[in-house]
């Protein structure tokens, strides 16, 4: 049985006091642009995963304690969690950096929108 | 056989001044306090324990303790009956009444011994290769006798009558075993002020220091071990736990320890203490000190009652003073058998030693020579006589790695001593993935690298000399104390001196050679309780089984109740030599949770009857239980079914609880619904995203029927939605939605809408509700002194009023499920009581009587309401059951819009929810019937939907039907066929509203 | 050729002691290119190969396996077969796959032990009692032999069942499909690679897959960790680290991988002569030819590739089984483990073309796995063969999330598999 950190109430407890929450950073397309989602995108927002073996970005509750979402990174091989993070954030750059595959890619995405937006304005 | 084997003196844990009287198969013997029902049974001259699981041979206690897999026993009778206890480990208590298992008729006359006749027929994995013709034989004659053959002890009659309970705490340490390694580490961890774990599975710390020789400052290492348990029991930061085996290591040192609290003493349970108690540590440190487990040598017959580990043998003289027999032979490979040797010459019974290795020049073999007892060096067993027991055996010369016998001898015996090396107990170790590294020393497996915090000492890690053993356990325990309490100071403690003959190395056997020809026929077993034998592992690498995995599998090798922890290691060298493979090359199977076989009892701990899933009740749950209610789950509730009068059919009074509320009037304890409050300047924003329609233009004082979908697009919650203010909306969900709809909430607003400024606030269990509904609410309200004006202008319908009746403060929002005039009036939930009592007070003259949830759900179908999870199953959306209307095409986003876009959530032969009229109005279809597209005199037929809901209604006196049925819209009027058994029920289509479809009573 | 599996073959062969038995299969080395490779030796990925052999006649065929064949969730579930599902894709292949569960030891000569000893599935709540009569009408019309049962009918085929009304969640009736039951899991994986290998399937045990070779939108082969092989067609059966081989091909799965755990109580004398499941409750149970409560649980909520699960999703099935079958509660635990499972967005299986020409994947079993092997293997054979669904597999496509068409039987009140 896990044992977790909540980052906004700082509880230390069991994972029947917390609640998995999923895959983190999955970005709902109808909360931005809901007139253009095609049906493959809106597939994906509510299926695609990513599942690797190894370093895993997810949602966690506080469900016991605080009551807030927060995001962990954990691996899926080992248990071990290596971060807890806001959620509105990204990981500690450090751990982001350890990302893998699809989670790599999906963080340089980021990036680089991210870089892209912040040229525009 | 049976001439009682008690020795006159010795034995240090009995106490022969106390006689203990326990029957053995009905058989009354009787024993001492302290001994172990094996060692009692065997004092009674009696060695025979059981059957074995395949061939039903005879079996006698072979091991020490919970590693024990023959001399299982039935123990207890009725309900408190176990089955499968282990003699070894069942401690004698006046009245104890074991029984034998696997056995027919009797012990020593044993039906099933056919098997063992028969057993060249069925070597490893044989039924895989037969019984497969005719085929209904299997289900009807050959499986009903292998299962009839199956399993080995009988479960028990009917609820337990005792107690579990569990326990959560932390530790710094948790020290596994109380042998010297295990005490040792305690004591320097304890001495830094760490808090201490430290427990053992038997009833007395010590492990076996007693049966070993080394001396500590000179004295036995035994005493040393008393007074460093006395010290840790003393210690205010160490808790010692006996009888408490350590079953589990799971994930961040998560470590399982199931006590048994009263299987010693059966007052203790029925005192009403628990009879087991599982704890859970969260270590911050882990010390496994589990000590070795004795090996076994394979050699022919090697499974006779009689034949026993070196160290169970020595405990059965040392501890119980009893003789195992009158002449033994200590069978060994390695020096510290010679203790065994020793003890038994001391006690007085004839013994000599057979050892593999072609020199035994040791320190403890030269003190057995001393002492006058001849050894055989170069020698191996060849051959066991007797069945029942050992009545002599054959002594054949050897050199390591020889499969065939060249000369023997016979030699009287009625007892074996056999030692084939030592296992460390690494069981534990691999429970959450530690590796394990092979010991070209010991011949054996031991702890290797582990990624958690946790440590092996002394025997478990392979270490063996006593010195060692002491040095390694005071440094990890000072280590991990050192980690969980960083400041600590190393605390000195005093020097030991150790002495301990020194041991020369073991030499491998793996397989003893046989009298007769290639060994042909001849059982060498590795695991005693499933019957597996060299022979069966050979003949599974033969056919191609060669993963130990599938070794394993297919011979049943390992998967007994002792998981491999006696055997495991013999099959594994006897497949190596066999193979011509190194035993790591041959590889492993893992060790699992639990150690040993746990209770259920314990893992369920007080989550039994009343605790197992608690009841939620409403304020006025008494009242009901009061009126005699017919309950229904719903979620975690339990609402009133019905209100059934004295003998009262249900029927019959759900009938009458319908026509009172249509004629009258009917109050229903609507408290379960869920309530939740949504405040803030984004609430309205924020419901526009969650709700399906616009409830941002909702206006104060007023209410609104909404339905939430989830991302799919298909309906998941519906309820009334009130705004108080402009900032302050009540929102109802389902009775069994109310939790789920709260956290939904809450999950969108922090993770997606995370700019809104909204409290989201459940006040289910805040305020009692009740529905008053019918023709007369209006005046049972009215009649209730309210402080606000209850007119049909005033408070029209779906409209919300705030105030007092009489005394009592309550919400008033007419709002209806049963398609008459209808207020829910909710109050905090404490004068909850005070309102139903004044409802049903003031309503008496108007005729008001309770209404349960059948006739509810019956009043709400005449009207053609949905409810969630019958007329919806998670594939249903809102254009699905009629309800488009509600979804607004203004907003640009709403959870699940998108969604319904999907080409399959608006294809074109959608089931559609319809109304249903049966050809015989009396016939009333059943939940779930489906129409078909064409009868046909036989299945397969397609279907083209089903009846959702359905009831006889007595307000239009027929009966009515709901249903999804494909383009159900399109076939007003169409005639349905419903094939049941036997006949064709014949329906027709119509609007779902059976009843006041304009809606006239609900606005009066 | 191997000699049939017979009691003569066993009587003939313990004249000398069972010496000369041969291989169950072969151990070969891997040839340089195949006609198809299938990913996975598990149950799924042996039954492909064999009814790609026996059924399209294609035996040049390697089935590749990273550990020991059998070794993922085939030899690690409850063996539990039934097809009483509620949505008509399921009940297409499930059926299929317990009708051939009925004459598998038959048809390849290897006791797969299929025990229809009958599934006995609890309704414990008014709304769970609906949702089955739901599933029996729609089971009825389909032809399947089911029925529902009162609580005393229920306590007459299992007899330790608690019926009292006043309990927690009373029993309120069962749901009952009489060839329901169970079957040997090993046995099921070995005579289905031994009937492939007969037919010249290459088993390649202790083979892991590396990496898949395309040649623009078409597969080529596989990099192996004993070198390249070639094929042009690749079929994926690998459950829980499906993602992590169709990631090589660069194909998103809708799949997460999570531990589901199961296990098994000491041997006793039978007490249980069915399979019994209780959803509102979640656990499920049955007793062993060998006399072991077998007990599978619910998954964890996180994904998970340790194979170990967390002791908490255990306990409350455990809870609700001593509840439900009181005399449970001094039996004992003898052994847990857990296994990877393979979960897609609405719990069905996938057995689907992929965007990569010659890719075929075969997937999402879930909880589900044991009691499908053989249909899956006939339906996802006969896809690879034809290159294009079976009429079967045509609802199970991957397709079938973009358009919405999804399976979903949790409707049939959160029925485990």
């Amino acid at each position: 049985m896990l044992t977790l950190v909540c980052p906004v109430c700082g509880a230390h407890g069991d994972e029947t006091d917390f609640h998995a929450g999923g895959q983190a950073h999955i970005r709902r397309p109808a909360s931005h642009d809901p007139e253009h989602i095609s049906d493959q995108e809106q597939a994906d927002y509510l299926f695609t995963r990513i599942n690797p073996k190894g370093l895993h970005f997810e949602r966690w509750r506080c469900d016991r304690g605080c009551g807030k979402w927060f995001h962990a990174a954990r691996d899926t091989v080992t248990l071990e969690f290596k971060a807890y993070y806001g959620i509105t954030e990204l990981p500690p750059p450090d751990i982001m950096a350890q990302a893998r595959g699809a989670w790599a890619d999906y963080f340089k995405a980021r990036q680089k929108a991210a870089a892209k937006a912040g040229a525009k304005s | 056989m049976s001439k009682p084997r008690r020795l006159s003196s010795g034995g240090s844990r009995i106490d022969r001044s106390s006689r203990v009287s326990f029957t053995f198969d009905g058989k009354l013997m009787s024993g001492y306090r302290g001994d172990t029902l094996a060692a009692a049974v065997m004092a009674n001259g009696q060695r025979l324990f059981g059957r074995s699981y395949k061939y039903h041979r005879p079996r006698g206690v072979i091991g020490l303790g919970s590693e024990e897999m023959n001399a299982l026993v039935g123990v207890g009778t009725g309900a408190r009956h176990e089955p499968n206890a282990r003699a070894t480990q069942v401690e004698l208590f006046e009245g104890l009444a074991a029984v034998s298992q696997n056995r027919f008729p009797s012990l020593s006359f044993d039906v099933g011994a056919i098997n063992n006749t028969l057993s060249r027929l069925f070597p490893g994995g044989f039924y895989y290769k037969t019984f497969m013709w005719p085929k209904v034989f299997w289900k009807h004659i050959y499986e009903p006798v292998i299962r009839k053959a199956a399993g080995l002890g009988v479960a028990p009659e009917g609820r337990d009558p005792d107690s579990y309970e569990q326990i959560h705490v932390h530790a710094d340490v948790v020290v596994v075993g109380g042998g010297v390694a295990g005490l040792a580490a305690a004591e320097a961890a304890a001495v830094m002020g760490a808090r201490v774990i430290i427990a053992d599975e038997n009833a007395v710390l010590g492990g076996i220091s007693d049966l070993e020789d080394g001396t500590i400052d000179g004295a036995p290492q035994a005493e040393w071990a008393r007074a460093a348990a006395q010290k840790l029991y003393d210690a205010e930061n160490v808790h010692v736990l006996t009888r408490a085996t350590v079953v589990g290591h799971w994930h961040h040192n998560y470590v399982m320890i199931a006590e048994r609290v009263g299987d010693h003493d059966p007052a203790i349970p029925k005192s009403g203490a628990p009879r087991h108690r599982l704890w859970k540590v969260r270590a911050k440190q882990v010390i496994l000190a589990t000590g070795a487990l004795e090996r076994p040598i394979a050699f022919a017959n090697n499974d006779r009652p009689g034949i026993m580990l070196a160290t169970a043998v020595r405990a059965m003289v040392q501890r119980y003073g009893v003789a195992p027999g009158e002449q033994g032979v200590v069978f060994t490979n390695n020096d510290d058998a010679y203790l065994t040797a020793l003890a038994l010459k001391e006690a007085g019974i004839a013994v000599q030693v057979v050892d593999s290795r072609a020199r035994a020049d040791g320190a403890l073999p030269e003190r057995a020579r001393a002492a006058g007892i001849a050894i055989s060096t170069g020698s191996v067993i060849s051959a066991v006589k007797g069945k029942l027991g050992v009545e002599a055996v054959k002594i054949a010369s050897y050199r390591k790695g020889q499969g065939r016998v060249v000369s023997e001898r016979s030699a009287p015996c009625d007892f074996i001593a056999v030692s084939g090396g030592f296992n460390p107990a690494a069981h534990l170790w691999c429970h959450n993935g530690g590796k394990l590294t092979f010991d070209e020393g010991l011949q054996s497996y031991r702890p290797g690298s582990h990624a958690d915090a946790i440590v092996a000492v002394g025997a478990a890690k392979g270490t063996m000399a006593l010195a060692d053993i002491m040095a390694e356990a005071r440094a990890a325990g000072e280590a991990a104390a050192k980690v969980a309490l960083p400041k600590a100071k190393a605390a000195k403690l005093a020097k030991l001196a150790i002495s301990e003959d020194a041991r020369k190395p073991l030499e491998a056997i793996w397989f003893a050679p046989a009298t007769g020809k290639y060994n042909e026929g001849n059982k060498h077993f590795v695991d005693f309780q499933h019957d597996v034998t060299v022979a069966d592992l050979e003949l599974a690498q033969r056919e191609g089984y060669e993963s130990i995995e599938h070794t394993k599998r297919y011979t049943t090798f390992g998967m007994a109740t002792d998981q491999g922890k006696v055997g495991n290691l013999n099959g594994l060298g006897a497949i190596a030599e066999a193979t011509g493979k190194t035993i790591p090359e041959v590889g492993f199977t893992t060790f699992r949770p639990p150690y040993t076989p746990t209770s259920f009892g314990a893992i369920t701990g007080s989550l039994t009857k009343k605790l197992f899933l608690p009841v939620r009740q409403t304020p006025v749950f008494d009242w009901h239980m009061m009126k005699g209610a017919v309950f229904e789950p719903v979620g975690q509730w339990r609402r009133p079914y019905t209100y059934p009068r004295d003998g009262e059919d249900k029927h019959v009074s759900i009938a009458r609880e319908i026509l009172n509320v249509r004629n009258n009037v009917g109050v229903l304890d609507a408290s379960t619904l869920g309530k939740i409050e949504v405040k803030g300047p984004d609430a309205g924003a924020f419901l526009d995203r969650i709700y399906t329609n616009m409830m941002s233009t909702l206006k104060p004082g007023r209410c609104r029927y909404g339905l939430t979908l989830n991302e799919l697009g298909f309906i998941m919650d519906d309820g009334v939605v009130v705004r108080f203010d402009d900032e302050r909306f009540l929102v109802h969900t389902t009775s069994g939605g109310a939790d789920r709809i709260a956290a939904w909430l809450e999950e969108w607003l922090q993770t997606e809408w995370t700019d809104y400024r909204v409290f989201v606030t459940p006040v289910t269990e805040q305020w009692a509700q009740f529905a008053v509904a019918g023709p007369r609410a209006r005046d049972v309200i009215a009649a209730l002194k309210p402080s606000f004006d209850v007119s049909h202008e005033a408070l029209p319908h779906m409209s919300f009023v705030e105030g007092t009746l009489g005394a009592l403060p309550v919400r008033v929002y007419r709002i209806s499920f049963s398609g008459e005039l209808s207020y829910e009036i909710a109050t905090p939930a404490n004068h909850g009581r005070a309102l139903w009592d004044a409802l049903l007070q003031a309503g008496a003259p108007h005729g008001i009587l309770p209404y349960g949830t059948e006739a509810l759900h019956v009043l709400r179908a005449e009207k053609g309401y949905i409810v969630v999870g019958d007329e919806t199953d998670g594939t249903t959306t809102p254009d699905d059951v009629g309800l488009s209307g509600l979804v607004s095409k203004k907003k640009a986003d709403f959870i699940g819009k998108r969604s319904l876009e999907q080409a399959h959530l608006k294809a074109p032969n959608r089931k559609q929810l319809v109304g249903l009229y049966t050809e015989n109005p009396e016939e009333v279809l059943p939940d779930g019937a489906h129409a078909v597209a064409e009868v046909k005199d036989k299945p397969p037929m397609k279907t083209i939907g089903h009846v959702t809901s359905s009831y006889l209604s007595p307000t239009l006196g027929r009966s009515i039907a709901m249903a999804l049925i494909e383009n159900g819209r399109a076939r007003m009027g169409d005639v349905l066929s419903f094939p049941l058994d036997g006949k064709v029920v014949r329906a027709t289509v119509v609007d779902p509203v059976f009843y006041d479809k304009e809606g006239a009573r609900l606005n009066v | 050729m191997q000699p049939r599996y017979s009691i003569f073959s066993l009587a003939r062969n313990a004249l000398n002691y069972h010496k000369d038995w041969e291989r169950a299969w072969r151990s070969p080395a891997p040839k340089a290119e195949y006609d198809a490779i299938i990913i996975g030796a598990g149950g799924h990925g042996l039954a492909t190969a064999y009814y790609l052999a026996k059924n399209h006649g294609i035996t040049n065929v390697a089935v590749l396996e990273k550990g020991w064949l059998g070794g993922g969730n085939s030899g690690r579930n409850t063996t539990i077969i039934r097809s009483n599902y509620l949505q008509d894709p399921s009940i297409a292949i499930y059926e299929l796959s317990r009708s051939l569960y009925e004459d598998l030891s038959q048809d390849f000569n290897y006791n797969v032990m299929f025990s229809p000893r009958g599934v006995l599935m609890l309704c414990q709540t008014e709304h769970e009692l609906r949702a089955f009569k739901r599933t029996a009408h729609a089971n009825k019309l389909a032809g399947l032999d089911c029925r529902m049962v009162s609580p005393q009918e229920a306590k007459e085929i299992l007899p330790i069942l608690n019926i009292d009304p006043q309990c927690r969640y009373p029993v309120l009736g069962a749901y009952y499909q009489p060839r329901g039951g169970t079957g040997r899991h090993d046995a099921v994986c070995w005579g289905y690679a031994r009937g492939a290998d007969q037919r010249g399937v290459d088993i390649i045990q202790n083979c892991e897959v590396t990496g898949i070779m395309r040649d623009g939108a078409r597969v080529t082969g596989v990099e192996t960790t004993r070198g390249p092989i070639k094929a042009k067609k690749i079929g994926v059966v690998t459950a829980g680290h499906v993602t992590t081989i169709m990631d090589m091909a660069g194909v998103r799965m809708p799949i997460e991988s999570q531990c589901l755990q199961a296990l098994v109580s000491e041997p006793i004398k039978p007490i249980i002569d069915c399979v019994v499941m209780a959803n509102t409750v979640h656990g499920y149970m049955s007793q062993s030819d060998k006399g072991d409560l077998v007990i599978g649980g619910g998954t964890d909520s996180y994904n998970n590739y340790s194979q170990r699960g967390s002791f908490p999703a255990l306990e409350h099935t455990i809870a609700a089984l001593v509840e439900t079958f009181p005399i449970l509660s001094r039996l004992k635990l003898m052994r847990m483990w857990g296994g990877i499972v393979d979960m897609t967005g609405d719990r069905s299986p996938i057995i689907s073309k992929t965007p990569v020409d010659g890719l075929f994947v075969n997937c999402g079993w879930g909880t589900g796995g044991f009691k499908s092997i053989p249909g899956s293997g006939w339906v996802f054979a006969d896809t690879i063969a034809n290159d294009r669904p079976h009429p079967i597999a045509e609802a199970f496509g991957l397709n079938r999330f973009a358009e919405g068409r999804f399976i979903d039987e949790s409707v049939a009140a959160a029925v485990a598999h």
